[in-house]
């Protein structure tokens, strides 16, 4: 078979978790204007000070044109068009899964990612979100003994309406970019993590991410605080069903670490890319940003990014504190006619602080896969230095893989370092695997897992397994 | 176990070999010599199924019987073909360790086996790195990725003795060798001899001939086979040279 074919065969494959959960939804109607962030606001009993916020996000985004810098094709969204709330109906505390939605089980036990099985078997916390509304958290007990705070957003805004209040959009203010303003004026869950000074999280805390309504945008908010000396190992995961229709995902993540914390932030990002021809898939803009706010504090995003039409997302660190590090290790798959714009920024702002960059993009298809980088180092910024590794694998002759490294350097004293290559998935090797009994398909999997194997080995473990099914799966086609 | 006739092979429609006749016994070993450009390694590739440049016009390979030309690559190596690699490639992040699990267990799944246990896996591995000498720490790096000449030839003969085939061709393994990794190299081929499976050596020069030694010698020249004969015909070789090849050929 020639080559080119088997490549077509390999990566054609379609999405594999196409189907959706039948769960009687609570709707907002239709529409954005200022009646649907008080009815959101409402709906989740918030206080005074949140819906004030919400609105002057609101009224700030009205001012705001959509960016259109990315290397990316979006089509016109009309976002009159978005349901911006819908909700399981029944809202009530559960204590066990038994009290769970059948059918919501049903859906997880379908992704293989039941709470059950990953309460016995890998001792994770789960808070597990479905359309907007948290429905379920596990070894919250745990977590209390130790002062750990995991919950929803709603119920951090509720139950600890100080630290949200002090926090949210410190890191991403409203202002920032068109998309974190309207999640601003419209989020309506995500998660909330405080880790006390001193304690060291026991456990991976985990949240899977799931839309699941027509037409129902998804735009969660998530906030993660490691307070001094503290750790934490933060997992979000997430998977969508097949739908025709276009869905806008505009979450926003904040992390702040203070004076020698540290927290680490997994994602594995399999959101519906669309089907072949390029009909339909999410299309996600997220605004992910860290800072090290204290010194020799660390903050490391681990990203694998398999899923949506459309990703629009930098995940991003501000290394304020003196010693401070940062770092963006990530895998970007592009398939069919997905198109990803996808990289980091580090701003050094503190002394001797480092930060480095793992990229590693694949693409194949008809897919476009960009890596934007930028590197900041201010004028203060003394001895302060950035490794920057980017990488991009091509699979066939009809993608493209483009990378546009920024570097501001500002002072002299520091050191950055950007290497990059370009290369194709070879016969050769092909030849060399299927020679020792490895099927064409086998063997691309092996070779595309070797490649951004630098970058999967940073997962906790439970979730690098996973992973590398998802980078297979994701390339995997009719054969076989 | 493997036979092939009047075989015909184009690269880009330049004829490379023209008329080729081989027959290969279980228990035999066959030497195939000849100069630069012949077609020695196109005739390796070409048994092993390697697509895109080659093209058979003409002639039939049978393998156990049956048409190789009905199977994959990955099938032929199922069935027991092994070749070894005048260039082996790198494949950056894939260990030795998971690249012979992966395969074992595809030939495994292939032949209706169940994948093979973690202890019965690590006492082969352990097997085979005795056989050639090789580091564990070698088995754990990505494979052939910055190994020297000697270790790339050396982890081929590791992946034979993991393999276990049938028919084992090995395509230029003494070039670019010292003499000790020479021997390594040779002594593991003989200990992987057996009644029941075949090798062909594939050279340029009968210095490995001193250490695995043939029960078949054959020329090859402009894309057939010239002469054949036993062990003696590859010392006379060496004396007298390919010139002497060429001028019988003119």
């Amino acid at each position: 078979m020639e080559n080119n074919q088997i490549i077509e065969q390999v990566t054609s494959g379609e999405y594999k978790y196409g189907f959706y959960t039948d769960i009687e939804m609570d709707m907002a109607p239709k529409g954005l204007n200022e009646d649907i962030i008080r009815f959101i606001s409402q709906k989740k009993s918030e206080p005074d000070w949140l819906l004030e916020w919400r609105l002057k996000a609101y009224r700030h985004w009205l001012t705001m044109k959509q960016p259109n810098w990315g290397h990316l094709n979006i089509p016109p969204i009309d976002y009159n068009d978005i349901i911006y709330y819908a909700a399981p109906k029944s809202k009530k505390e559960l204590q066990s899964l038994d009290e769970v939605d059948p059918e919501l089980l049903a859906t997880f036990n379908k992704l293989g990612i039941s709470l059950e099985e990953q309460k016995r078997l890998s001792g994770v916390a789960v808070d597990a979100v479905m359309d907007s509304v948290s429905v379920k958290t596990t070894f919250s007990k745990t977590l209390e003994k130790h002062g750990i705070i995991f919950c929803s957003f709603s119920e951090a805004v509720q139950k600890h309406p100080d630290l949200v209040r002090k926090y949210m959009g410190s890191v991403v203010p409203y202002t920032d970019n068109y998309f974190a303003a309207l999640n601003s004026a419209v989020f309506t869950d995500g998660s909330f993590c405080y880790i006390p000074k001193g304690v060291r999280c026991p456990l991976e805390l985990s949240t899977y991410f799931r839309i699941n309504a027509a037409n129902t945008g998804q735009f969660e908010r998530t906030l993660i605080i490691g307070d001094e000396e503290s750790y934490v190992s933060y997992m979000e995961g997430c998977t969508a069903p097949q739908r025709d229709e276009n869905q806008l995902h505009a979450a926003v993540v904040e992390i702040v670490a203070m004076k020698d914390a540290y927290v680490k932030y997994s994602t594995v990002q399999n959101w519906y890319p669309g089907n072949k021809q390029g009909e339909g898939g999410i299309y996600n803009l997220v605004t992910k940003r860290g800072i090290c706010r204290g010194a020799n504090s660390k903050i490391s995003w681990t990203q694998v990014e398999t899923g949506s039409a459309i990703t629009w997302k930098y995940p991003s660190c501000i290394l304020m504190g003196d010693n401070s590090v940062g770092e963006f290790y990530s895998v970007a798959v592009t398939n069919n006619y997905q198109q990803a714009d996808t990289g980091t920024k580090m701003i050094h702002l503190g002394k001797n602080t480092s930060s480095t960059i793992i990229s590693k993009g694949i693409s194949a298809g008809f897919s476009n896969n960009s890596y934007r980088g930028l590197v900041k180092i201010v004028r203060k910024a003394e001895n302060s230095r950035n490794f920057t590794q980017c990488d991009s694998l091509l699979l066939g002759d009809k993608c493209g893989a483009h990378t546009f490294p920024y570097i501001h350097d500002e002072n002299k004293s520091s050191i950055v370092e950007h290497e990059a290559t370009t290369s194709k998935i070879s016969e050769d090797q092909l030849f060399y695997l299927q020679q020792r009994g490895i099927s064409e398909e086998s063997a691309i999997g092996l070779i595309v897992n070797g490649y951004a194997r630098e970058v999967l080995k940073q997962l906790p473990m439970e979730f690098a397994v996973e992973a590398q099914k998802l980078l297979s799966i994701s390339l995997e086609g009719s054969v076989g | 176990m493997l036979s092939i006739k009047n075989l015909h092979v184009s690269i880009e429609g330049r004829e490379i070999i023209k008329g080729l006749n081989l027959e290969v016994k279980a228990g035999e070993v066959h030497a195939i010599m000849g100069p630069n450009g012949t077609g020695k390694s196109t005739l390796a590739a070409v048994v092993a199924g390697k697509e895109g440049i080659y093209e058979i016009t003409k002639g039939e390979i049978t393998y156990k019987g049956k048409r190789l030309d009905d199977l994959s690559v990955e099938e032929r190596a199922r069935e027991g073909i092994f070749l070894g690699f005048q260039y082996p490639v790198e494949i950056p992040g894939v260990t030795i360790v998971n690249f012979m699990r992966t395969a074992i267990n595809e030939i495994r799944n292939y032949k209706g086996q169940e994948p093979i246990g973690a202890a019965e896996f690590l006492k082969m591995m352990e097997e085979a790195k005795n056989l050639v000498g090789i580091h564990s720490k070698l088995t754990n790096r990505s494979v052939n990725e910055g190994f020297s000449g000697g270790e790339k030839k050396k982890n081929e003969i590791f992946q034979m003795a993991m393999l276990k085939p049938d028919l084992a061709i090995l395509d230029e393994t003494d070039s670019g060798l010292d003499i000790d990794a020479l021997k390594v190299v040779a002594n593991g081929v003989n200990t992987l001899k057996r009644p029941d499976n075949a090798t062909i050596v594939i050279t340029h020069y009968q210095r490995l001939l001193d250490f695995i030694v043939p029960d078949f010698v054959h020329v090859l020249y402009d894309g057939r086979i010239v002469k054949s004969g036993g062990k003696e015909l590859a010392i006379e070789l060496e004396a007298k040279g390919y010139e002497w090849i060429k001028a019988e050929n003119l």
